[in-house]
């Protein structure tokens, strides 16, 4: 079985964003970028799958423009056996990324779509549902668990209530949450090797799709800051705010 | 204008997240329905009809919707969806796996998580972990949009009294199946609505100990959430995660006990009215948002916070 791994540049998540002072979007300039945390979780988990036999062979999918070969690069020496690059300078939707993966997914035939859940820079979490529907494939989301079986899998939920086991069909799109697994350390030889494995590059308007924005960014700002506190120098002055000051508790 | 509202259900009873989703239609403004999807759902219908500003309550009750897996689901709104100018659904786990489904199969855009509305095409919504506000205006004539719960107020769940309308419609498509459901918490409180919550993070130490901020919940009447770290490292089951991929919510009172305050923790709790943070380390981040902070060992302060309540 192929398996396509869906991955996303994004700013580091250690890095707290900085709204651009005109409004218009967050300040990405020399900003630290990764690959978004949930695609590793789902790159990881292909890679175990190849291991344990159940794959034979796994590429790396981003839309982007910029630096994304350098998130690619990194997906290749995660273990990928080799990449595609769809380029863009546009900041594409999600409704436009899953048209162009779903146009990825129609030339390459793989037996399984992984994305992450949520890209940590727009929070979306609509791409990987959004091309479930246009394939006409199954779907689960935010998993922490997948065991294949056949031509079915069985993969376990985080949904608010708990946790929800279901069945899907294959093919499927599964989006991925962070306890699905830990990702690997990448090793200077793996990046080494990286290097010489393929990257297909495809100009996005090449394929000819409808990938207009239908959304338009009025503004970007900052939210308002809370407030500065105080601190308390004991348990029992802290009760005694909670009740007389804040009025928060009996 | 014409407002769907999908209602989030268990087939008995109509999920609060749903109350505050049909406030943000009636500032959207127009007609409100809702559609209940579900199998002998009929009590959710009659309680759905209860509620205060709804039109005509919808409901397709079919064993194909039983567990409300997205891609039947999905093929549902995608029928019902043409007659409004809006749909919209909770930002829950339950509408963030169908909704995007539906919209695609519409080729409509989602707007995810809105948390204000400018104008009936125009939507601000937290990116970045919220540390951005994005005002986006749709021009899709459907805006499928996901409503994040805590910038809502809750309709009134009586007064109301629509008329209930059963409909037929949607294509079992048997992609999926449900299997099963483990819910851990028998009668805690919920942390979504909870007044009062007192989360604890990796400085618990273990899972035992959680049983420490149990009992300053239970004096309180309040809820027990957990940073992302607690929950990874199997203190406590997931659905009490607080954060950025967890749960969002604002209570009145947010007590942190033993959590650093990473971007990704502030994101689900900085909304919250009053915090507190307790935490043995004077320089962790979450002080700078919380209102009051308490420099001491958790193992010490908390017994004594039990204690003074
Ligand atoms: C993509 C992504 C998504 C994420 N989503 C979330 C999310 O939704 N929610 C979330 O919470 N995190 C999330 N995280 C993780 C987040 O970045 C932090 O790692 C996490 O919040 C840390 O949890 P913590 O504060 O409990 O642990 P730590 O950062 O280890 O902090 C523990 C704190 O306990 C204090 N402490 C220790 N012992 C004591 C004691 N005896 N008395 C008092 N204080 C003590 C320490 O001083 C320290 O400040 C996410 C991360 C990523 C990359
Ligand atoms: N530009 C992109 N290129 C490739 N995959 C993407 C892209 N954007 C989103 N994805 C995938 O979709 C997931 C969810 O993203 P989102 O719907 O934007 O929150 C991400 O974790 C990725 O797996």
């Amino acid at each position: 079985m192929k398996i396509l791994v869906c991955v996303k540049r994004v700013l580091d998540p250690q890095v707290k964003a900085r709204v651009k002072a005109d409004g218009s979007g967050v300040d990405l300039a020399n900003a630290k970028m990764t690959m978004n945390p949930f695609d590793e979780n789902a790159l990881e988990e292909a890679l175990r799958l190849r291991e344990a036999g159940s794959a034979d062979e796994l590429i790396v999918v981003s839309v982007g423009g910029g630096k994304t070969e350098e998130t690619l690069r990194h997906g290749l020496a995660m273990g990928a056996d080799r990449a595609i690059y769809v380029m863009t300078d546009e900041v594409l939707e999600p409704l436009a990324i899953a048209k162009v993966l779903k146009s990825i997914v129609d030339s390459e035939a793989p037996g399984l779509v992984l994305a992450g859940k949520q890209a940590i820079d727009d929070d979306s979490n609509q791409t990987a549902q959004m091309l479930a529907a246009l394939l006409g494939w199954s779907q689960s989301t935010f998993i922490s668990d997948f065991k294949l079986d056949g031509d079915s899998a069985t993969t376990i939920r985080e949904v608010d209530a708990g946790l929800e086991t279901i069945t899907v069909k294959m093919p499927a799109v599964i989006s991925v949450d962070l306890r699905l697994n830990e990702p690997r350390y990448v090793k200077l030889p793996d990046v080494m090797k990286a290097k010489r494995k393929p990257m297909d590059k495809i100009e996005l308007d090449s394929l000819g799709l409808d990938t207009a924005q239908r959304l338009t960014i009025l503004e970007v700002v900052e939210p308002e800051a809370r407030a500065a506190g105080v601190i308390v120098n004991s348990v029992a002055e802290l009760v005694d705010k909670l009740r007389n000051e804040a009025k928060v508790i009996k | 204008m014409s407002n769907l509202v999908i209602v989030e259900h268990d087939n008995n009873e109509v999920a609060a997240a749903t109350l505050h989703t049909i406030t943000a239609a009636q500032q959207i403004g127009g007609d409100i329905d809702l559609l209940v999807a579900g199998q002998d759902c009929q009590a959710v219908a009659e309680s759905a009809a209860q509620i205060v500003g709804v039109a005509t309550v919808k409901v397709a009750d079919h064993a194909m919707f039983a567990h409300q897996l997205a891609e039947n689901l999905a093929t549902l709104i995608v029928e019902c969806a043409k007659d409004y100018s809006h749909v919209l659904v909770a930002a829950t786990t339950f509408g963030k796996n169908v909704m995007p489904r539906a919209s695609a199969l519409l080729d409509m855009a989602q707007i995810s998580e809105i948390v204000e509305i400018k104008s009936p095409d125009t939507f601000v919504r937290p990116i970045y972990a919220g540390n951005a506000l994005a005002t986006v205006q749709s021009a899709d004539a459907i805006k499928m949009i996901t409503v994040r719960i805590i910038s809502f107020d809750a309709a009134a769940a009586s007064g109301g009294s629509a008329a209930i309308e059963a409909i037929s419609g949607g294509t079992d498509t048997g992609l999926s199946s449900w299997v099963s459901q483990a819910v851990s918490s028998d009668d805690r409180v919920d942390l979504t609505s909870a007044k009062i919550v007192v989360s604890g993070g990796r400085g618990m130490q273990n899972g035992e100990n959680f049983s420490m901020l149990q009992a300053v919940a239970d004096k309180l009447g309040a809820a027990v959430g957990a940073s992302r770290a607690a929950v990874d490292s199997g203190f406590v089951p997931n659905e009490y995660q607080v954060g950025q991929t967890g749960k969002v919510i604002a209570p009145d009172l947010y007590i942190a006990v033993g959590i650093s305050g990473a971007i990704q923790h502030l994101a689900g709790m900085k909304e919250s009215k009053v915090i507190v943070a307790i935490n043995n380390d004077s320089e962790a981040p979450i002080f700078q948002v919380a209102d009051y902070g308490l420099v001491a060992d958790l193992f010490e302060a908390i017994p004594e916070l039990e204690a003074a309540l």
